[in-house]
């Protein structure tokens, strides 16, 4: 016994040593799995009030940029709603499956591996997991975390990140991921082999996966397209300038309770 | 001794402030990620005993978990750096005697001694900080790629900083 505790005693550091990276792995675990993440959570409002002071005077650097970006959108919406008016109300009813819940970017990151974006709305403004994030350009993250007054967005910089997406031009469904090594270029993946697609060629979100509303933009196809296998892959450059994000919107899909509990029913039937 | 200690936590706490509010925010294109806050580790005295180098390391790296979106991540990178700490400083400086007093640094070793030492010791904190946060191993080389350059990038860092707080010393 005695000689057990010398032994311990003598090899102290590489105990703890290993007692430390233990929890740090534990909580590297517990974090990847994004589904219980409670830790990091109570300190959203900590390090969520910290880092809107630092975005308060980050935003003074860049009123311009976030006053195009706005201005862009402006014109866009305006000419979305000319495109409707004269359409007749009883035929076309609006599409009320989303609604935008408008937020301030306070902390985003586009240099790493898998990047996060923290937004100051939270529970309180009706944000939930799950939810969409766009920007005024286009599609920018989904929401991981919720805290009371901030939300945290994995971005679509991230290894996880993977969300439906098809081809304006002629409708061929495809995935967008991230590769890690440009964040103004992604994968368009999954293409079918018949279809090449062209430079140019505008990606739009799909709305299958309830998270996003349909018709959203997601970026343009590039120049590289990598044939074969049994599904072609093309790079695609990202319509959000994930280094400049100012303003979002939270997408939150009306009905996904009852779209969920549908393909949950859809499951137990296969 | 409590001059030591206290300037450490000075250090600590700036040091922390820089990475989160500074370099986190600066972004020079998607590879280079300089990770300025490992000069704690590295400027800790010699004399500096083994359980409270891990426990620091591992607070300073939770500290920029927490900040960071990373929960163990930095953490982890830390502590086996700080873990790697004794053995390297005892591999690289076999000729020359760490007498009492001394401090890891440029104006006490040598600029030769401490950049190998720095080198080393951010090296193996980034490449361990980079697999983790892929964890996949087929972008290997990319990973490489991205954590020798980000390495790079935080050794010029680190000499810097080193030369712009000795020269302030040499002038009191």
């Amino acid at each position: 016994m005695k000689y057990l505790f010398l032994f311990l005693k003598k090899q102290s550091f590489f105990f703890l040593f290993v007692f430390l990276e233990l929890i740090a792995f534990l909580l590297l675990a517990n974090h990847n799995n994004y589904q219980k993440t409670q830790i990091i959570n109570s300190t959203n409002v900590i390090t969520g009030s910290f880092n809107t002071v630092s975005s308060t005077i980050n935003d003074y650097f860049f009123l311009n940029e976030a006053n195009y970006q706005l201005s862009l959108e402006n014109a866009q919406l305006n000419n979305a709603r000319f495109n409707i008016l004269p359409l007749p109300d009883s035929i076309f009813k609006p599409d009320t499956l989303y609604t935008f819940i408008p937020a301030r970017v306070v902390s985003n990151t586009s240099r790493n591996r898998n990047n996060y974006i923290m937004i100051n709305k939270g529970r309180a403004d009706g944000v939930e997991k799950e939810m969409g994030l766009i920007s005024p350009l286009g599609v920018a993250g989904i929401v991981v975390e919720v805290s009371t007054h901030y939300a945290s967005a994995m971005s679509l910089l991230h290894k996880n990140a993977r969300i439906s997406a098809r081809l304006k031009n002629n409708g061929q469904m495809v995935n967008v991921s991230w590769d890690g090594n440009d964040y103004r270029k992604g994968l368009l993946e999954d293409i079918p082999t018949h279809i090449i697609p062209q430079p140019g060629d505008t990606v739009i979100t799909s709305g299958f996966s309830f998270v996003f509303p349909e018709n959203i933009m997601i970026g343009t196809v590039g120049e590289k397209v990598i044939m074969g296998g049994n599904l072609n892959k093309a790079e695609l450059v990202f319509s959000t300038d994930f280094n400049s994000l100012f303003y979002v919107y939270v997408t939150k899909n009306n009905a996904s309770a009852e779209l969920d509990s549908l393909d949950m029913r859809n499951d137990i039937d296969e | 001794m409590n001059s030591i200690i206290s300037k450490n936590i000075i250090r600590f706490i700036i040091l922390v402030l820089i990475q989160v509010f500074v370099l986190n925010n600066i972004r020079i294109n998607g590879y280079v990620n300089p990770y300025l806050y490992v000069l704690f580790i590295l400027l800790l005295p010699f004399e500096t005993p083994g359980w409270l180098l891990l426990l620091s390391s591992f607070f300073l790296g939770l500290s920029i978990d927490i900040f960071a979106h990373t929960p163990g991540m930095h953490a982890a990178a830390s502590v086996f750096m700080a873990f790697s700490r004794p053995t390297v400083i005892r591999f690289i400086s076999g000729t020359k005697g760490i007498e009492s007093g001394m401090t890891p640094g440029i104006k006490d070793l040598g600029f030769q001694w401490f950049f190998l030492y720095s080198l080393i010791l951010i090296l193996l904190h980034h490449l361990l900080l980079f697999y983790l946060e892929v964890f996949r191993f087929n972008e290997f080389l990319q990973t490489l790629y991205r954590a020798l350059l980000s390495t790079l990038s935080t050794l010029v860092l680190v000499i810097l900083v080193e030369y712009l707080f000795m020269k302030r010393k040499d002038k009191e």
